[in-house]
This record gives C-alpha cells, sequence and structure tokens, in this order.
C-alpha cells in the first residue's frame, strides 16, 4: 500500500473542503449566528492543520498507484472527508451529538438526504448552506473535482479513482484526458444547476432557498431548509424541482453528447428510454392509485411525478406525506427506490443499466436453458458489453441484496417495525432519504440508536460508491503487504 | 487482349484456362515457382515470378500494354495494393480486385476510385447472393439472369411423380400455361438441345427459359410447392454465412447457424444480432435434430470440406427438409454428384470465374462480343446475350426462316422494355438484346454472327 500517496490525496481533498466552507463561514458570519462561526472556523483551522501535517508526513511519496489504492483511496478519503465536515455541526451545537452530525453529514455527502434534524428550520443559515453544499459537492464527487479542477498531472491510475466514485457498472472518459473529462463533468453540472437556481429565483424563491434547494436537487440529495421539505412552495416550484430532479438522474454523458450534437445517440439510448419509460409508467400506476386523494387531476398528476421523480433519482424531496398513500403506490416506490437513477448521473440505487443488464442476462440464461448449445452475446445500445462487465454486475447484485439484508438485520435491533426498519435501509443505501412509517417524509432517523446511525451512514457511503471502495476497507487483502 | 492474372491459386488456374481458350495473351504473376510451372506446362500463357503487388513485378508483367489486370492472390492487401500500383502505372488499365474480408466492404465500394478499382469480386457475398436468390424461389436448382433481370435461365431437376415425367416437350405448353422455353436438358451427365419431340425422363435437369414474371406460374402449374422460406439452417459459420445471413435478415428470413469453433460462434454472435448461433459439429445428428433441421424450410451446408457439405445435404434431403443447397469448392466429380440429391450446388469459384469472364467479354463489347455469358448445366451449356448491331445479318427475318448452327437456340429476344421468349414468327432488329443459348461446347460463340450457319 502507498500510504503516503493517500496521505496526500487525503490532504488535497481536505483541503478543498476547507475551501467550500469558506462560503457557509461568511454566510454565518453575515447573519451574526456566533456559535456557527465558530464551528466552521475552527473546523476550517482544524483542516489547515491537518492538511499540513499530511503533507508534511507524506513528502517524497514513491508514485505507484494501482487499482487497490484506488479503492482504499475513495473509501478512506470519505470517511475522512464526513468526520471533518460534521465538525462545524457539533461544535456549533446545533447538532449535540457527534454521532448525528456524522449520520447528518454522511447524508449529505452521499446525497441521501435522511436527517436526524427534528425542526430544520431551526438551523443556522450558515449550517443549513453546508449541509445543501454537502449534496452538491457529494453528488458529482470529491475526487472528481480534485481531478478536474487541481490534480492535473494524473496519469493513468486516475481511472481507479474516477471508477471508485462515479456511478455505474462501466465506466468511460468523454475525452482522452481524465482531466479534460472530470472538468467536461463538473461545468455540466455547475451549469445545470445554475439554471435551476434561475428557474427557482423566477418563481419567486428567496436566493437562499433557491440555492439550498438547487444543490439538493442537483446532487440528487434532498435537504431542504422547511420541515415539511417542498410541500408549502407553489406549484410552479415543485414542478420546476420536478423537471430538474429527474434532469439531474439522466447520464451525464448524455449531456455531453447533446452538446456535440450526437442527438440521435441519446434519444436512441437503451437506458435513457427505460428509465424514461420507468418515470411514466410509475406516474401512470400512482396517478390512478391515488386518484381519490387529491382534488383535481392536475393536483394528482403534480404530487405523483414529483414522488417518482423524486423516489427514482434517489433525491428525496416530498411534497406529500407518501406514506399515506395505498399500499400499491408504496410498493412502486419501494421499486423504484431500487431501481435508482442511470448510471453515471449523481443518483444512487441499482441504477437503470445494471437493471437493464441484469435482465438481458436473466434472458439469455433461459435461452441458453432451453438450448444449451446456442451461443449469444448481451448487447447494450448495439454494441456488446463484455463478459466481465456481465460478472462484475451480477457480483454487484450479489453484495447489494447481501448488505440490504445484513443491514436490515442489525438495525432491528432497535425494534421498530420491519416496514420502517426495511425501508430504512432501502433509502439509506439507495441514498434517498425518506423511507416509510417512523421514516416516512415526516419524520426522520433521530430516534435510531447509535449503532444503527453508524451502520446506516457505513451503508449510504457504500450505497454512493458502489459498494466495493467500502467493502474493500474490510478485506484482509487490502491491508497485506503485496 | 493482354490479361494480367495475379495470383495461381483455385480462382486464377481457373481464368488461367478459360481465359487462355478464349485467345487472349495471359501473363500469370506468382511468388511461388512451382505453381507457376505447372501453369506453363499446361497452358499457353508466359509466367513472371515475384510479388504481384511490387512495381518491378507489375513492369516486367508487361503492365504497360495490359488491358486487364485480375488480381486474386489469397490476401485482400496485397490484391488492392497490386490493383492500385498497377492503375498508377497504366491509367487506361481495368483492374480486377478479390476483396473477401467483409470489414473492407463498405470502404472499398466508397473508394474503388482511390484504389484505382474497375470492379471488386468478393467470392463468398457472390456466393451469399446466389444463395439467396435461390432461396427466394425454392424450386428451382438454380438461377441465371439475362437482359436486366427479365429473362431468367432456371433449372428443375424432373423428379418420379413430376407433371413433366414423360412429357414430350410439343406438349409442354398445356401443362405451364405460359410463355417457356426448354433450352438444355441434362441427361446421365450429358448436355441436350432438344427438340420438339423430346420426351423428359425422371431424373433428368431441364434448363427452362422464362420472363423473371412468370417464374412463380410457371412453379404453380408444375405444382411444384413453393411455401415462402421462413427460417433457414447454415451449417458453418464461414463469410458465405456471416453475408448469407445478413442478406436473408435484410428480406426478413430468420437463420439459424451452426458452427464448431467457439470463438467463431462468439465473433458471429457479435456480428449477426439477429441470428441464432450454435456452437456445435454438424456432423452430430443429435445436434442437427436437437436443433429442429426437420423443421426449417431450408438447409445451407457452407464448412470449408466439400465432403461435410455432401454428407449433411444427403441427410438433410432425406429427412425431408423442402429446400438443400450445398456449397462446393471442387466440382471436378459433378458427374458423379449428379446422381446424389444435394438440392442445388453452389460454387463460389466458378461464380467468381463467371463474373471475371462476363466483365472480360463486356470489355470486348466494342467488337461485337457477349454482353454476358452464363455457363449452365455443370458446365457444358453456355448461355449469352448479345447486342443486335449493325453488323448482324439477318435483322427482320422472322426466325423461321433463319437457319442456325446445330445446337444454337435463340432462347430470347428484348427490345426496349419488352421482352418475349420467341417462336417461329419472331424478329430481332438492331438495338435488341438477345439471349443464345449454345449446347455445343466444341465451338466458341464470339460474335452474334457466329451462330447463323
Amino acid at each position: 500500500m502507498n500510504f503516503k500517496m493517500m496521505g496526500r490525496f487525503i490532504a488535497q481533498i481536505l483541503s478543498i473542503e476547507g475551501f467550500f466552507m469558506i462560503p457557509a463561514l461568511c454566510i454565518s458570519l453575515y447573519c451574526g449566528d456566533s456559535m456557527a462561526v465558530k464551528g466552521f472556523l475552527w473546523t476550517i483551522l482544524l483542516i489547515i492543520g491537518c492538511v499540513f501535517l499530511l503533507m508534511m508526513i507524506c513528502r517524497g511519496a514513491p508514485s505507484a498507484f494501482y487499482a487497490k489504492e484506488g479503492l482504499v483511496c475513495v473509501g478512506a478519503s470519505w470517511i475522512v472527508l464526513s468526520a471533518i465536515g460534521c465538525l462545524p455541526f457539533w461544535i456549533s451545537r446545533e447538532i449535540p451529538s457527534y454521532v448525528d452530525a456524522f449520520f447528518e453529514i454522511v447524508s449529505g455527502f452521499t446525497t441521501t438526504g435522511a436527517s436526524i434534524v427534528p425542526a430544520v428550520e431551526d438551523l443556522s443559515k450558515g449550517i443549513l448552506y453546508w449541509r445543501s453544499f454537502s449534496h452538491w459537492l457529494g453528488g458529482m464527487g470529491v475526487l472528481v473535482f480534485l481531478l478536474a479542477f487541481t490534480g492535473g498531472k494524473g496519469q493513468g491510475f486516475t481511472m481507479h479513482l474516477l471508477r471508485a466514485e462515479s456511478p455505474g457498472p462501466s465506466v468511460g472518459k468523454l475525452v482522452p484526458k481524465m482531466r479534460t473529462t472530470a472538468a467536461i463533468l463538473y461545468v455540466i453540472y455547475i451549469v445545470i444547476t445554475l439554471l435551476n437556481i434561475v428557474f427557482l429565483l423566477l418563481g419567486g424563491m428567496t436566493l437562499f432557498e433557491a440555492v439550498c434547494h438547487a444543490f439538493g436537487t442537483a446532487g440528487t440529495g434532498g435537504f431542504g431548509v422547511k420541515n415539511d421539505s417542498l410541500a408549502s412552495y407553489s406549484p410552479y416550484l415543485q414542478n420546476v424541482t420536478t423537471v430538474f430532479m429527474i434532469l439531474f438522474g439522466v447520464n451525464f454523458s448524455c449531456y455531453y453528447l447533446l452538446l456535440i450534437k450526437e442527438w440521435k445517440s441519446v434519444f436512441k439510448d437503451e437506458e435513457v428510454r427505460l428509465y424514461f419509460g420507468i418515470i411514466l409508467a410509475s406516474i401512470a400506476l400512482i396517478a390512478w392509485n391515488t386518484r381519490d386523494l387529491y382534488g383535481s387531476l392536475e393536483e394528482t398528476i403534480r404530487h405523483t411525478a414529483f414522488q417518482v421523480g423524486s423516489i427514482i433519482t434517489t433525491t428525496g424531496y416530498a411534497t406529500v406525506d407518501f406514506d399515506l398513500w395505498p399500499s400499491f403506490s408504496k410498493t412502486i416506490l419501494l421499486c423504484l427506490m431500487v431501481v435508482g437513477a442511470c448510471a453515471g448521473s449523481t443518483g444512487g440505487g441499482l441504477k437503470v443499466a445494471r437493471l437493464l443488464l441484469l435482465l438481458k442476462g436473466v434472458r439469455r440464461n433461459i435461452r441458453r436453458m432451453l438450448n444449451p448449445r446456442r451461443m449469444e452475446v448481451v448487447r447494450n445500445n448495439g454494441s456488446v458489453v463484455s463478459e466481465t462487465v456481465l460478472d462484475n454486475t451480477n457480483a454487484y447484485l450479489s453484495a447489494y441484496v447481501v448488505i440490504i439484508f445484513l443491514v436490515f438485520l442489525v438495525i432491528s435491533l432497535d425494534g421498530f417495525s420491519v416496514a420502517t426498519n426495511f425501508s430504512a435501509v432501502l433509502c439509506t443505501f439507495n441514498n434517498i432519504g425518506p423511507g416509510l412509517e417512523a421514516v416516512g417524509p415526516t419524520c426522520n432517523f433521530a430516534a435510531f440508536s447509535d449503532l444503527s446511525k453508524l451502520v446506516l451512514c457505513w451503508a449510504m457511503l457504500a450505497g454512493r460508491l458502489e459498494i466495493f471502495p467500502m467493502l474493500v476497507l474490510f478485506s484482509r487483502n487490502t491491508w497485506r503487504n503485496r | 487482349m493482354n490479361i494480367i492474372i495475379a495470383g495461381d491459386g483455385k480462382v486464377g488456374s481457373m481464368l488461367t484456362r478459360q481465359l487462355s481458350t478464349e485467345g487472349h495473351n495471359i501473363t500469370v504473376i506468382d511468388s511461388n515457382a512451382k505453381v507457376l510451372e505447372a501453369t506453363i506446362e499446361r497452358y499457353d500463357v508466359i509466367a513472371v515470378h515475384g510479388n504481384c503487388a511490387s512495381m518491378d513485378v507489375l513492369m516486367q508483367a508487361g503492365v504497360k500494354d495490359a488491358d486487364l489486370l485480375i488480381a486474386a492472390t489469397s490476401e485482400d492487401e496485397v490484391n488492392l495494393l497490386c490493383c492500385t500500383t498497377a492503375h498508377a502505372l497504366n491509367p487506361k488499365l481495368h483492374t480486377i480486385g478479390r476483396i473477401r474480408n467483409p470489414e473492407y466492404t463498405e470502404q472499398i465500394y466508397r473508394m474503388r476510385n482511390v484504389f484505382g478499382l474497375s470492379m471488386v469480386i468478393n467470392p463468398e457475398n457472390q456466393t451469399a447472393t446466389e444463395i439467396d436468390r435461390l432461396l427466394k424461389y425454392p424450386g428451382f436448382l438454380r438461377r441465371d439472369t439475362f437482359a436486366k433481370g427479365r429473362t431468367e435461365i432456371v433449372e428443375l431437376r424432373v423428379s418420379s411423380g413430376s407433371k413433366l415425367c414423360n412429357v414430350r416437350l410439343m406438349d409442354l405448353r398445356n401443362i405451364v400455361r405460359c410463355q417457356v422455353l426448354v433450352c438444355a436438358v441434362l441427361r446421365d451427365g450429358n448436355a441436350i438441345a432438344p427438340k420438339g419431340d423430346f420426351v423428359l425422363r425422371e431424373g433428368d435437369r431441364v434448363f427452362f427459359t422464362a420472363l423473371s414474371q412468370n417464374l412463380t406460374t410457371l412453379l404453380k402449374n408444375l405444382d411444384i410447392l413453393t411455401r415462402r422460406v421462413r427460417n433457414v439452417t447454415i451449417c458453418g459459420g464461414g463469410r458465405i454465412s456471416y453475408y448469407l445471413a445478413s442478406r436473408l435478415k435484410r428480406s426478413g428470413i430468420s437463420s439459424r447457424i451452426i458452427e464448431r469453433d467457439y470463438e467463431r460462434c462468439q465473433e458471429l454472435c457479435e456480428l449477426l444480432p439477429d441470428a441464432e448461433i450454435i456452437h456445435g459439429d454438424i456432423t452430430d445428428q443429435d445436434l442437427l435434430e436437437s436443433e429442429g433441421m426437420s423443421m426449417s424450410d431450408a438447409l445451407v451446408t457452407l464448412t470449408g470440406i466439400d465432403e461435410m457439405n455432401m454428407i449433411v445435404s444427403l441427410y438433410a434431403a432425406s429427412q425431408g427438409v423442402p429446400q438443400v443447397i450445398t456449397k462446393l469448392s471442387h466440382t471436378s466429380n459433378l458427374n458423379l454428384i449428379d446422381n446424389l440429391s444435394l438440392g442445388s450446388v453452389v460454387c463460389p469459384r466458378d461464380l467468381v470465374c463467371n463474373n471475371i469472364v462476363r466483365y472480360v467479354r463486356a470489355m470486348e463489347n466494342q467488337t461485337g462480343a457477349a454482353i454476358s455469358v452464363h455457363t449452365i448445366a455443370d458446365g457444358q451449356v453456355e448461355a449469352l446475350e448479345f447486342l443486335v448491331d449493325e453488323h448482324t445479318r439477318n435483322c427482320g427475318k422472322s426466325l423461321k426462316e433463319i437457319k442456325l448452327k446445330p445446337n444454337i437456340l435463340l432462347v430470347s429476344i428484348s427490345h426496349g422494355a419488352t421482352t418475349e421468349i420467341p417462336n417461329g414468327d419472331s424478329v430481332f432488329q438492331k438495338g435488341d438484346t438477345v439471349v443464345v443459348v449454345d449446347t455445343n461446347s466444341k465451338e466458341i460463340i464470339r460474335q452474334l454472327n457466329d451462330i447463323f450457319a
């Protein structure tokens, strides 16, 4: 293991985090929240200290950096990021327990949006900003940011980092240079976020709320600034948020293809088609199922579309308490939680691309059972999917299912109902946020024990980082010297 | 004409034989001295030893004075380079290159001019085209097209119980109820130019001339079932199979390819998303049965081994597969094969050679030579298409007034957009194209005037 190199990476990531705390500090200074100012100031100072220390220790690091280092580096840096990122909450005493603060920031960075804060409106502005900003930074990935705007000297190993951090079964660069690829992704990300802010401002939202909500939407996170999420906003604002949530759930390389005018390949992309197909079908089914709940058709469609968009993109905003919906609708939402957004988006879940590959793999296996000598390859968008990718997808599904049940088992110790626990696991592991019953849209995760919270934190990180970076941390092979 | 043939392989040597007997000056280039020696001993040609793509060797072969170069070595790239180089040395030269790699097809077609190619031949693709044509009209063993696709010579086998059994040709019209002309009959391996009192027997292979639009009527009136082919089993997964499957897909026919080599199966899977690829050995009868061979509308054997193709075809025919097509690389034992029920037999080498010979004759067309030439009836009969020009004798006379040489038939006359199967009262005019069938293979028909006695 090349610990020195990893130390340098972590130092760089911490300095990015420290840098992004400055706006939050300014907001706190502007609002005059002395506790929050203290929290951010101390944290920034601590980060500066840590960065210097790490840089001193890790001087002259050898440049050997392989897949293993990449995976461990991603896992470790996200843990460190969260451990430090939660300090402002804790120091400012706005979230008194460190575990709660850690849960809150992990939920932020992993774009989950599950909260332990009972009354969001009581938090100070600077803290709220930092909470929402953690979504934005975590959505596209801190390491990707590092690659895009700082590193630059990265050689082949940067691929290991991107692969470990960006969601989806197969990761490809858009352009030959990793740095340019990462920069393109971030530029697209920033532009759509700004568009979202503009649309929200046009709807009469205040700048602060617009920015916070846009961050939550962009990262498909789900932290709002109000207790009732988006329920009290105008229908226009809700619809704008629906559209942008769904847009952020699309593979970002599609936007790149649109930019270079490859319209056809975007509209023919099987994953995008399936994604929109699932969304439309779910909206139709739930709207039919909840037709008697709301006054008008417009209202039914608006709420349904919002909830479906929010769940499939794993954002987790809510305009209504969907826990009160009929169980068929709730079950559809649970299924959508598992499906998740497109690969290469900021959303979580199993990813539509994986679902597509799994279904195609199943179809092939059925045919193979009927006709053992028949040969067939699995195709995606017309090109052949390699067997390695299929194997990885299958392994991913296995790990996914096992983890869901293990976490489910552990948090059952707290004695909540099965529906609560199961939806809690699904909505943290898939980075959604609100679940059903005791963790529904109007409730929060504060009631869980510290053990459950830590396990759920791990599940959130595992879900965000595509499981394996968090699993390798527990593998003996990782820590053994080569 | 001065013709250079680069590559003295299967196709090269067949072309050498054919073209040198037609009186052209042939220069053969090959890098194998032994093969060349054998060629010189057999045919009246000169040989140049060396790499046909090199400028020196081409100059030595007299590329400056040549009219045509045929590059038929085993390597596509060498053929291409050879044609390009030769064309650069002599811009008036016609070049024919054999390019067989499917990956190049598109670019060669688009960049013919860049490469200096006058014509591209792809034996595998042509074979696939031919098989595809046969599958369109199940029932015919072979089809040859003339007069821009308006006239065809089709081959039928008189099976036991067929309506054609023991029928005098004079009475044929009452059975088929459309305009047809029997231009040749292959009986016991010998081609016969039949007269009106000729009686058809079981086992005869009959060559009909008919208008393309009448083919369906012909089959219907002969009670030959022509169910549209919907699924085809292809044995062997070579290049022909690839071309064939992609062609069949375009006409909505599903294909199932059985291939022995695992790697090749995988390649085919990637190349042909819609075909069913089966990994297995076709000599295994259980496999053929379990893959539903007897349920398929047609079976095509395309492996590289003639014997295997023959055996599988025989088996398929015995199991009642409606249409069987066999690919044979060597057609030297055709007499023997004639008695076996192999269905239609296609030979890539013959197809290619016919094609090239046609091109050569078309080049000579300025001097009144045939527009196209098809060899039918196991090479014993030639069908030639001519343009009637001002030098042609007997223009405007009815056919019964004209005396033709023995064993020569005039089977089709195209005047502008109309084509007819001629009878005694038919006439041809300047500007018409006519199809002549020559069953007397001893004499070569070079010009239309050669057919008149």
